[in-house]
């Protein structure tokens, strides 16, 4: 069994650890339980992960979490806010196979437990920012992504790494909708250093347990110091490529999104400004925070981004 | 000529007092306020007040904007309600912008005044929002008086830039193009198309019965 499994629950613990699920979920994880241990973890919703501290996690205090499953942005379940917490729930996570796959020495399709096990899985709590420009202190249960990328040993010319998520429609009715909102599936990428660097991770957990759906279960990346949706949300595929890949969002509108987009309060979106942030569960007279540079991870990433411009490159 | 309208109002609509529109049209405002209040919008509770009130002011310039056809189209006669819609849409873009400017920003002008010059969307949503003022000042008997029944209904037609503005103010306030913002725009195109198309086909008919 991987690390991360759960231990046999109690039936009196149920009730309250799920009481932010919705009834489906709910339901399977319950039909999980009477399947016994032959169950998926990712089934079980909401199982709790046992994970180390880390030098790297923040002190500030973490969102609530009822705001940090419920106000999100997962497109291919709906674009409103509360759409993902309210349609993500018939999502099958489990079976899930993540392809590693290009320029390396180690290619292979994973079953989701083998791709995890051989990784330590340590807490992050780290900020949050979107570029809508509000954000959230989160505490992630995660690996580095530096994990991934040893083992899969990438060739010399492996310059980038590329996320492809999920993109299945009958489960994620943002897929239908009238006008796509995205090129999909969604994609995301990473220079090779920024995705070596120590912040960069692969999350399967918050708050202690396994990811929610609408938070990109069952496996997901979190760069603290570049806007949210840089955060490809239920990986399928990684691949190494030795040209900057193409990404959802700047696919979408290149003006607005670029490949880089570190949280940058003096580069402004073409449309709104970035210099200050809504903080989420802030409360109704909650007073903006100034946006910090690299959302406050210059020391660790700064040096990534040397002698470049940054208005020029965002 | 065309065929002179048969008046299908509803009889109820005919008694049903002009004040209840107001209480009616304001108690989602009320509600939205009161869920505010009671810590009952989510994480982002300013953002979700924005919004809703923003919603709301688009909805009753629609409403507003749907009188003539209703009337024209269908025979049904709201004229008695349209100072009521056009006044809640002004209450409720004023609430919208309220809570922008003081929940929002905290009432930081350089900001404020930054967002006003420099964001389009924000530029469409003020260039709306100065119209229904003017409209809402303009909208007392004195002043149909005061700028002769002509010249107000000139001035008045600035609704329809007022609701072009607010539309485009939406749809550029979002990322993408998702559904809602586009359904808001695609209603007030079409009732704003029905403004030009109505007289061409007048005149042609008119010029039909002519020769």
């Amino acid at each position: 069994m991987p690390r991360f499994d759960c231990p046999a629950i109690a039936a009196s613990e149920i009730t309250p650890r799920h009481a932010y699920l919705n009834r489906r979920n709910f339901m399977a994880g319950a039909a999980g339980l009477i399947g016994g241990a032959l169950a998926a973890p990712s089934l079980l919703s909401a199982a709790p992960l046992k994970a180390a501290s880390s030098p790297f996690s923040t002190n500030e205090k973490p969102t609530d979490k009822q705001y940090a499953t419920t106000y999100n942005n997962y497109y291919e379940f709906g674009t409103g806010k509360d759409d993902p917490a309210a349609n993500a729930g018939s999502l099958t996570t489990s079976p899930w196979t993540v392809k590693v796959d290009g320029l390396v020495n180690n290619p292979a399709d994973y079953q989701l437990e083998d791709f995890i096990k051989p990784s330590k899985l340590e807490d992050r709590v780290y900020r949050h920012r979107c570029v809508e420009a509000w954000s959230m202190v989160i505490p992630w249960v995660g690996f580095p992504l530096s994990d991934i990328i040893k083992r899969a040993d990438p060739k010399a010319s492996a310059k980038y790494v590329a996320f492809e998520t999920l993109m299945r429609p009958e489960e994620m009715p943002g897929l239908k909708s009238f006008l796509p909102v995205l090129d999909w599936p969604y994609r995301e990428g990473l220079r090779m250093d920024e995705a070596m660097n120590p912040l960069t991770i692969l999350a399967v957990g918050m708050y202690g347990e396994t990811l929610p759906n609408q938070n990109g279960a069952p496996l997901r990346l979190v760069v603290p110091w570049k806007y949210g949706f840089k955060g490809a949300k239920s990986i399928v595929r990684i691949s190494f490529v030795d040209k900057e890949p193409p990404t959802a969002w700047n696919l979408q509108a290149p003006s607005e999104y670029g490949f880089y987009s570190n949280v940058n309060p003096e580069r402004d979106h073409p449309r709104w400004s970035q210099a200050t942030e809504q903080v989420i569960g802030g409360g109704l007279f909650s007073a903006r925070k100034d946006t910090l540079m690299f959302n406050g991870y210059g020391e660790q990433v700064a040096g990534l981004y040397t002698g470049m411009d940054l208005q020029k490159y965002y | 000529m065309r065929k002179p309208i048969t008046n299908r109002t509803p009889a109820w609509v005919n008694k049903f007092p002009w004040y209840a529109v107001y209480i009616i049209g304001l108690l989602p405002a009320m509600w939205v306020f009161y869920m505010a209040f009671s810590n009952q919008l989510g994480g982002n509770p300013v953002r979700t007040l924005e919004h809703t009130l923003g919603i709301w002011a688009l909805r009753f310039i629609i409403i507003g904007l749907m009188v003539t056809p209703l009337r024209k189209l269908a025979g049904i006669n709201l004229l008695r309600f349209r100072r009521a819609f056009g006044l809640i849409a002004f209450y409720y873009a004023a609430l919208h912008f309220s809570v922008y400017a003081v929940l929002d920003q905290g009432l930081a002008m350089d900001r404020i005044i930054n967002d006003i010059i420099k964001r389009p969307y924000i530029i469409a949503g003020m260039v709306a929002f100065v119209i229904l003022i003017a409209l809402a000042m303009t909208s007392n008997s004195f002043s149909i008086k005061k700028l002769g029944g002509k010249g107000w209904s000139r001035l008045h037609k600035l609704v329809y830039l007022a609701a072009a503005s607010a539309a485009l103010h939406f749809v550029l306030s979002v990322k993408s193009w998702p559904n809602e913002p586009l359904i808001y725009a695609g209603i007030i195109a079409v009732l704003l198309g029905y403004r030009l198309v109505d007289p061409i086909k007048k005149r042609m008919s008119h010029s039909a019965a002519l020769s």
